[in-house]
């Protein structure tokens, strides 16, 4: 059933995911945007070893799956915390209200 | 009673930790009490262990006492040992003797200064450090003590250290006899290279059959030995450190000048004599430095008017004696003159300073005078030092051994005539500069102000200086003056018997009335030109040729200008060039490369997260690509 789909699809889906993804990280402005863009990015990540695990009849992209799956977990915490923080800071999710914390010293 | 030995130099050593750690806090009694007991003790177990040497049998036989294992790495080896055998038992009772008088003498005239104790520990140091110089039997150890015996005279000479001169003089003595001690060093370097050991003995029992006589190492060797014995012992070249070493109090300068430091530079020559027999032309140049420094300094002794100073130079000229006899290889020659030396020089500069404690520390001989009847026991003893140091005939130790000199660079084959008329001419110059001290000083019209005589405590050691002064002369007398030979007997073991002279007995006491006429003369002229017609010395001095004759020699011959010129002045304007670190100049410009690239980087910290995220990318785009194409 699933090994009826062929690998280059399967990798050209996650490649255009990971396009999107990228390209939502990049252009952007919303905090929470960007972070949905990078889950994205990570799921793409997480589809190609899958992908690849079915094609080579291992589980080893399953595992990898599945740590993908509670990094990003963890990284939803840590950065919904820091949205959090940012916006109670500047009070806005423009990631560019953040450019007044460089160093202006230099 | 040899086991004894260590005790020496571990009691000043005692005396100087206690005195440094509690030295603050104890009553002066006290501090005086372990000061001088410390040598004390030294002097008593020096002549116990000397009778017992002495009396022993054979007599005079060599003795070694191994203290710890000092260091044993890779093959090498050194041992803290004490060798004493008759050359080192001679220096050793001169050390602490000697040394026990002048501590005695400073309890009084130290009294009234506050940093008593200091005194105290720094004198104690300097003692065990010399008794470790020598009485060590490997010159590793010996170098311990050559290196103590340099800092404390840095310590000592720069003791008044709020007065800015005081200080100078002191960095000057450190860094003119840190020359020679660099040179020792790298003779002792090449010794070892050499030899594999750093044992005196092995070493001078090895060196004639490794070396032939006049073996460009041999010669090496001994010239950088004699570098280090030049800087110590204050001479021709690097003499100019010990006028200005007069800075510190007066005792420090007897015990410099007598016992300790100066008296180290001959030694360490008498004790490597074998190296200097291996290099004649060596053994020469040390004769003709010696009899230069003895006309040099003696000239220049003669026109000083501080009596410290005019003491300064009548050392570098005597030591010079010691330096023309170790040339000639009058070994046991010159270490008896050493001793006599060092006791009518130590009695010479404790009269000095009771001189000076007696009037407001006035150090210039025109604004004394007539002292003679003020301090009667200083101006006994001093003159008895005075005419010892003149070699008065027959009567004092100063003439038994430099008669004894006179006639070796008279008779002797390695020597020439002009090295023995050098000696002749130094004697008689001797003879006025040492009455010109006396005469100026204690007699004629009573000039500066008077405060009272030195106390007992300071009479003490003068007396009894004043008595070996002449008591020593009478251990060692000429063939023509009853033939004693103690104290070469007692030197017999370490040193080559001097070369068979075949001189008649009435060619020897011919020499002896020719130095004791050169001597008489000397006294004479300075009776005539300072004490009967002063005219006729200020009438020289006053004569153009004669001011500026007296100018030079007042200075020293110029050589501290001529090394200000030289040496000094170029390199404080190399270091003046070099303020910048002329070398920093690369680092420096590494440092301001990489800063200019952190500058041009920083440029592209906008604050902007998505700029960087498009760096990420296209990073990530580059290294992947690369990773692809290759």
């Amino acid at each position: 059933m699933i090994a009826s789909v062929p690998l280059e699809h399967s990798l050209l889906a996650a490649a255009v995911l990971f396009a999107l993804g990228l390209v939502g990280v990049l252009v952007r402005r919303n905090t929470v945007f960007v972070l949905m863009s990078i889950e994205i990015m990570l799921n793409a990540a997480g589809l190609a070893f899958v992908a690849a695990g079915a094609r080579w009849g291992q589980p080893d992209g399953q595992i990898m799956f599945i740590l993908i799956l509670s990094m990003a977990a963890a990284e939803v915490s840590v950065g919904l915390a820091l949205a959090f923080q940012f916006y109670r800071h500047f009070k806005s999710l423009d990631l560019d209200a953040g450019r007044t914390m460089r160093d202006w010293h230099v | 009673m040899c086991d004894l030995l260590w005790l020496i130099p571990a009691a000043p050593l005692v005396g100087f930790l206690i005195l440094i750690v509690l030295g603050s806090r104890i009553a002066r009694t006290a501090v005086s009490v372990i000061g001088v007991g410390s040598v004390g003790i030294s002097a008593v177990t020096a002549i116990l262990v000397g009778v017992d040497v002495i009396g022993g049998t054979p007599p005079g036989d060599a003795f070694s006492l191994l203290m710890w294992q000092w260091m044993n790495v890779a093959g090498f080896s050194a041992e803290a040992t004490l060798y004493l055998d008759g050359l080192s038992l001679v220096m050793m009772l001169v050390v602490t003797i000697v040394g026990f008088l002048i501590h005695l003498f400073s309890v009084g005239y130290m009294a009234d200064d506050e940093a008593f104790s200091r005194f105290f520990a720094y004198m104690n140091l300097f003692v065990s450090s010399m008794l470790i110089l020598v009485l060590s039997d490997n010159l590793l150890f010996l170098y311990l003590g050559w290196e103590g015996v340099g800092l404390c005279s840095y310590l000592l000479i720069g003791f008044w250290y709020r007065e800015p001169d005081n200080v100078a003089a002191a960095n000057k003595a450190f860094i003119v006899t840190r020359i020679g001690d660099t040179a020792m060093a790298i003779g002792l370097f090449l010794l070892f290279y050499s030899f594999d050991t750093l044992n005196i003995q092995a070493i001078l029992a090895a060196a004639p059959q490794q070396w032939q006589p006049g073996a460009t190492t041999a010669v090496l060797a001994a010239a950088l030995l004699l570098g280090g014995a030049l800087g110590k012992s204050a001479q021709l070249p690097l003499q100019t450190w010990l006028p200005d070493a007069m800075a510190g109090p007066t005792p420090v300068s007897a015990l410099i000048h007598a016992a300790t430091m100066v008296t180290a530079g001959v030694y360490l020559i008498a004790r490597t004599h074998v190296l200097f027999e291996l290099a004649p032309q060596v053994q020469f140049a040390v004769a003709v430095i010696g009899v230069l420094t003895v006309l040099v300094a003696g000239c220049s002794a003669l026109v000083q008017s501080d009596i410290k100073k005019a003491l300064a130079y009548s050392t570098i000229s005597q030591i010079g004696y010691m330096f023309l006899a170790l040339g000639i290889g009058a070994w046991s020659a010159a270490i008896f003159h050493l001793a006599t030396h060092a006791c009518f020089k130590s009695l010479l500069f404790l009269g000095a300073g009771a001189v000076m404690l007696s009037n407001h520390h006035e150090q210039n001989m025109f604004k004394l005078g007539g002292l003679r009847s003020r301090m009667p026991v200083t101006f006994v003893t001093f003159l008895v030092g005075a005419l010892s140091l003149a070699a008065l005939p027959l009567v004092t130790g100063g003439f038994y051994s430099k008669d004894l000199i006179l006639w070796y660079a008279w008779a002797s084959p390695v020597s020439t005539w002009w090295i023995w008329a050098g000696g002749l001419v130094g004697a008689l110059i001797t003879g006025v500069y040492a009455l010109r001290m006396v005469f100026l000083t204690f007699f004629g019209e009573a000039k500066g102000h008077f405060t009272g005589r030195p106390g007992l405590v300071m009479q003490i050691p003068l007396i009894i200086l004043a008595v070996l002064s002449v008591l020593i002369g009478f251990v060692q007398t000429p063939h023509s003056l009853g033939n004693i030979e103690l104290f070469s007997d007692l030197l017999r073991n370490v040193f080559p018997a001097p070369a068979e002279v075949s001189a008649t007995l009435s060619t020897e006491a011919l020499m002896q009335i020719i130095a004791g006429l050169a001597c008489l003369a000397g006294i004479a002229i300075a009776y005539i030109f300072f004490l009967r017609s002063p005219r006729w010395s200020s009438a020289v001095a006053e004569n153009p040729q004669g001011a500026l004759l007296h100018r030079f020699w007042f200075m020293g011959w110029g050589f501290d200008r001529l090394y200000d010129r030289t040496l000094v002045r170029p390199f404080v304007f190399v270091a003046r060039i070099n303020r910048r670190d002329v070398v920093d100049v690369v680092v420096t410009c590494i440092a301001l490369t990489t800063e200019a690239f952190h500058r041009a980087l920083s440029l592209g910290q906008t604050g902007k997260i998505r700029h960087y995220a498009v760096g990420m990318a296209i990073g990530a785009i580059i290294t992947i690509g690369i990773a692809v194409l290759l």
